[in-house]
């Protein structure tokens, strides 16, 4: 029976955070997840933005965290190798209602710690980006673009490389709490204890709290779809765009780049009871055409390469219906947790403020001796596509495998897709080697690059064909061989 | 830098041509660049037959057809680099090209674009529904079970009626699959008439027009697909839906002329063909570059294709030798039955091939070519359909200097 | 009768109209060459059909070797030489042209191989 000081329950990209800050520690840690890699859930179906913190009530844990968050992430880019542009962001107004609505913001961005947010003229916007539109706007310095998955991926392999381990195709069905530690069971029947347990299962976590003796707090779910756009249509879009938000802060459909210069038009939003329905259906799909042509002049169908919907999974009050802050407690009566409920946008921006406060709790009763060979550094695959003709020859010549582009789209090598199969959380799904490499992630979906990848994930994983997964367990890709060549 | 005449982007079928009728107007200086392991391009994979018979006066396999311009590139010994592939093309004809041995930087006289074409994808079409395994592009499915021998499903429905999703069909069902139908938006099939007799009807496979998937259901791998007829303007039904189960989908829903790196060699292109703006010489925008075969059009047969690089061939081969081509400033107007000609632009003092596809079926009708009025050419047909390229041989004799041509399908 | 056919001799596939009695053909229209009315008359009496598929290949550089069939078979009997099609197993090299099954099922057509598969080194 596998045994941890600590389990971690679901490795989205908090969990994939608290997992990286424990391994400051000298703990042994288990994360535990129910599919086949990291960040399936909703920490790959967002926006991307590294949020400044303007549109949280002022001293919310939402504020204090993206705050936090956002101001420290060139250092954390940097030691995780994250793909992250510091764009900026413009919020643009038409009316003067709009105007009182970007006031408001300010204001309350001001007050929760955002750095440099200013008001600018029509002119002004069109000297920070020629595309953008608007009467006038409030420019954000501090608001960013980063790439969700890598983030994700990146404070995985580090925890990994700092002692966690990653348990996949783990779904937790029941928590027994025992004298001095807890019993879990995974739907396969499997067993594992832990001293500890963290909740970061994300929009499973009502019931993972309740399995550790909390409440199974009301939650539910406003779903966006997006559309992916060619890089093509990248060059139209300099920085993040968006609408005056409404009175309650939300916003409208909008259009964002994405780090490796896509363009996203999303998301909408409306409510959804199933957490795992991430379909994209025609009426918002036709809606989000309609509204993002009013924010971005080339959304346009030959530029549509992909769609997706992520799910924020709200906290809120079921006697006044208000959307509720994150939650993180820890408590006597429930010994040994750390409960994370309600953690949605801007959840990316908030996982290692959140994963610190998480860990503080665990430290502040046990204090752990610190794990002197914890490096905060994660080298990720470089990427062909980024490098300057030199590097590629060097590249080239250390790896000859840099010289086999499989991807055509996106430039990335064979050399890259082998490190990306041989990566430190054993990860071998396709989806889990688009993700780390961009491969079939350009405007062919995979036309060229598919056949090649899922012949590679074989061939350096000495696997069966019926047994390459698409992303979940349960996506085999083929049914056999054509003829049986034993 | 290695200094090259003709460098020639893709060794599948338009490329190969293109090299051996270089070689053969005398062209030495020159070289093949292949991303892939081999020559032959996509008819590597295409095993069914019905290639050559134009060319070859005998119906070949694709694999076959490409060989028989393989044997003369060995034959001839022209240089070419396979696993090599072209990650840059300048407007002053630098190629760039990645393969194990580092960069192939290359200062070529003359580029020739034969890169092909990619197929549409889902996304592309934005079909709604989950997102599981099991929904393959026709050409990758090809691939798969014609060059890796993998299997790629068992239940299986096919979105589009082009070609290459009938031909999956026919090869599918041979392989103990069962294709349920093929479904198709159109009110008439975009692939040609005999392989809907000869993959379809000769397997009972039926083809449903007006219909499309409106939904794709299936978490890991697929469950089913919704179908709904559409109307005229192609918008689902409601109340058509009718879900199929399936574990596969197989989207033959078009293709489009790959041209990235024509982008990038700043080679203007026409929304209507996706490929190059080119003139009678197959010259595109950029003086030195040509393009030739899928690239510059989607053809439905092969023989077009060596045909077709073979023009420009010969084009290229004067231009290195001239330093320059006839100059050609008239446009090619079309009217609204026509999707896209090529050439766009001619000289209106050389004979040349016009090739262009209509927008629906017409029966009974003539193209007409005119200039200033006066028909140049005229072509009956019985019927003209989508599927169906249409070439038409056009003599200079016939034509003015200084008028364009417009294009008539009349009726 | 009049019925409609489409030639599958060439890609032209024309659409012809033929008024038949029985297996006899007594005129034909809409057939751009001769072979038209060939395909017609073969059609009713016993429709022909060729094939391709693929046959293992042992110790290549591909796993498969994609072969056709020499002359069509009748188009009832395509399932049967399928069956063959699968049994067969190659040894690379093995070249275009080379027959893989020597006259099928006694139907007058060789399986013939369409692909080059060199030796896998």
């Amino acid at each position: 029976m596998k045994n941890f000081d600590v389990a971690v329950i679901g490795a989205g990209v908090i969990g994939c955070a608290v997992a990286r800050e424990l391994s400051r520690y000298r703990l042994t840690i288990g994360v535990l997840e129910k599919e086949l890699d990291v960040a399936c859930g909703n920490s790959s179906r967002n926006t991307g933005m590294l949020h400044a913190g303007f549109t949280y009530k002022p001293g919310s844990l939402k504020a204090e965290c993206a705050v936090e968050g956002n101001q420290e992430f060139d250092q954390v880019a940097e030691e995780l190798d994250v793909p992250f542009k510091r764009t900026g962001k413009l919020v643009v107004g038409f009316t003067e209602h709009d105007r009182e609505n970007i006031l408001k913001f300010k204001a309350i961005g001001e007050k929760n710690g955002v750095r440099g947010m200013r008001m600018v003229t029509k002119e002004e916007i069109r000297s920070i980006d020629e595309h953008a539109g608007g009467e006038f706007a409030m420019y954000v310095p501090d608001s960013g673009i980063l790439d969700p998955m890598q983030y994700t991926i990146a404070l995985a392999e580090n925890a990994a490389k700092n002692g966690a381990e990653f348990l996949f195709g783990r779904k937790v069905t029941a928590i027994d709490r025992r004298e001095d530690d807890y019993l879990i069971r995974t739907e396969t029947g499997e067993e594992i204890r832990a001293r500890w347990v963290i909740n970061c299962a994300g929009m499973y976590a009502p019931e993972i709290s309740e399995m550790l003796g909390y409440p199974c707090y009301p939650t539910k779910g406003f779903k966006g779809e997006y559309f992916v756009l060619d890089k093509k249509a990248g060059k139209y879009l300099g920085i993040p765009v968006y609408p005056a938000p409404n009175d309650k802060g939300g916003f409208m459909t909008h259009a964002t780049p994405t780090v490796d210069g896509n363009v996203l038009v999303g998301p909408d939003s409306y409510v959804t009871e199933d957490r795992e329905d991430y379909s994209v259906t025609k009426d918002h799909l036709d809606g989000l055409i309609e509204d993002g042509r009013k924010m971005f002049d080339h959304m346009e169908s030959q530029y549509f390469i992909r769609n997706f919907a992520g799910i924020r999974w709200k906290r809120y009050d079921p006697q006044t219906g208000e959307i509720l802050d994150f939650l993180l407690e820890a408590d006597e009566a429930h010994p040994r947790t750390v409960n994370l409920v309600g953690i949605e946008s801007p959840g990316i921006t908030c996982a290692l403020p959140l994963a610190r406060r998480a860990v503080a709790k665990l430290v502040e009763r046990e204090n752990p001796a610190p794990n002197e060979a914890f490096d905060p550094r994660r080298p990720g695959i470089r990427r062909f596509s980024e490098m300057t003709a030199e590097e590629k020859k060097e590249a080239i010549a250390a790896d000859p495998e840099y010289g086999e582009v499989v991807c055509r789209c996106e430039s990335v090598t064979r050399a890259e897709i082998r490190q990306a199969i041989h990566n430190p959380l054993g990860v071998h799904t396709v989806t889990g080697i688009k993700n780390r490499t961009r491969a079939t992630m350009g405007r062919c979906q995979g036309g060229y690059c598919e056949t090649r990848i899922t012949r590679m994930i074989e061939e350096e994983l000495g696997i069966a064909p019926e047994d390459v997964r698409y992303s979940r367990e349960g996506g085999y890709m083929f049914t056999g061989k054509v003829r049986d060549d034993r | 830098m290695r200094e090259i005449d003709a460098v020639i982007i893709g060794g599948g079928p338009a490329g190969l041509s293109a090299a051996v009728r270089l070689w053969e107007k005398g062209v030495r200086n020159l070289l093949i660049l292949e991303r892939e392991h081999e020559l032959g391009g996509i008819l590597r994979q295409c095993i069914h037959d019905g290639f050559g018979l134009t060319r070859f006066g005998e119906t070949l396999s694709g694999p076959e057809y490409a060989q028989r311009f393989i044997d003369l590139v060995e034959e001839y010994q022209i240089p070419y680099v396979t696993d090599a592939t072209v990650i840059d093309i300048t407007e002053d004809k630098k190629v760039t090209a990645a393969c194990r041995d580092g960069l192939l930087e290359i200062q070529a006289k003359a580029v020739i674009l034969t890169m092909g074409c990619r197929e549409r994808t889902r996304g592309a079409i934005r079909i709604p529904g989950d997102r599981p395994a099991g929904v393959y592009t026709a050409g990758v499915a090809q691939a798969y079970i014609n060059l890796q021998n993998r299997m790629v499903g068992r239940e299986v429905v096919i979105l589009g009626s082009g070609d290459i999703g009938m031909i999956m069909a026919r090869r599918l069902t041979l392989e103990g699959a069962h294709v349920i139908g093929v479904f198709e938006v159109q009110p008439y099939a975009s692939g040609l008439p005999r392989n809907i007799l000869q993959c379809l009807d000769d397997y009972g496979i039926p083809l449903h027009l007006s219909h499309t998937v409106t939904e794709i259901r299936g978490r890991e791998r697929l469950e089913s697909v919704v179908i709904s007829q559409v109307d005229e303007r192609m918008n689902p039904i409601p109340g058509t839906e009718k879900e199929y189960p399936c574990d596969t989908l197989i989207l033959s829903v078009g293709l489009i002329p790959e041209n990235e790196l024509s982008l990038s060699a700043g080679v203007q292109l026409d929304s209507r063909s996706k490929g190059a703006v080119v003139d009678e010489h197959h010259q595109t925008t950029v003086p030195g570059i040509f393009a030739a075969g899928n690239v510059l059009q989607v053809h439905d047969l092969v023989d077009f294709v060596s045909a077709e690089a073979e023009e420009l061939a010969d084009s290229a081969a004067a231009y290195l030798r001239d330093g320059e081509l006839a100059e050609c400033r008239l446009a090619v107007v079309t009217d609204g039955n026509v999707t896209h000609t090529i050439p766009q632009k001619i000289s209106g003092t050389s004979d040349f091939k016009l090739s262009l596809r209509v927008r629906r079926p017409i029966k009974n009708c003539r193209i007409r070519l005119v200039q200033g009025g006066e028909t140049v050419c005229e072509r009956k047909m019985a019927k003209a359909i989508p599927a169906e390229m249409i070439q038409i041989p056009v003599k200079a004799a016939r034509l003015k200097k200084g008028e364009d041509l417009e294009v008539k399908v009349e009726w | 009768m009049v019925r409609t056919f489409t030639c599958i001799m060439c890609p032209r596939g024309c659409s012809v109209t033929a008024e038949v009695s029985g297996t006899e053909v007594s005129s034909v229209e809409g057939n751009f060459c001769p072979k038209g009315r060939e395909y017609v008359i073969q059609e009713l009496t016993n429709p022909m059909r060729n094939i391709a598929s693929s046959v293992l290949v042992e110790g290549g550089e591909l796993p498969l070797a994609s072969v056709r069939l020499n002359r069509p078979i009748p188009k009832d009997r395509i399932f049967d030489v399928m069956a063959e099609i699968r049994k067969i197993r190659l040894t690379a090299p093995v070249s275009i042209g080379q027959t893989a099954l020597e006259n099928v099922l006694g139907l007058g057509s060789d399986v013939i191989v369409t692909k080059n598969v060199r030796e896998k080194h």
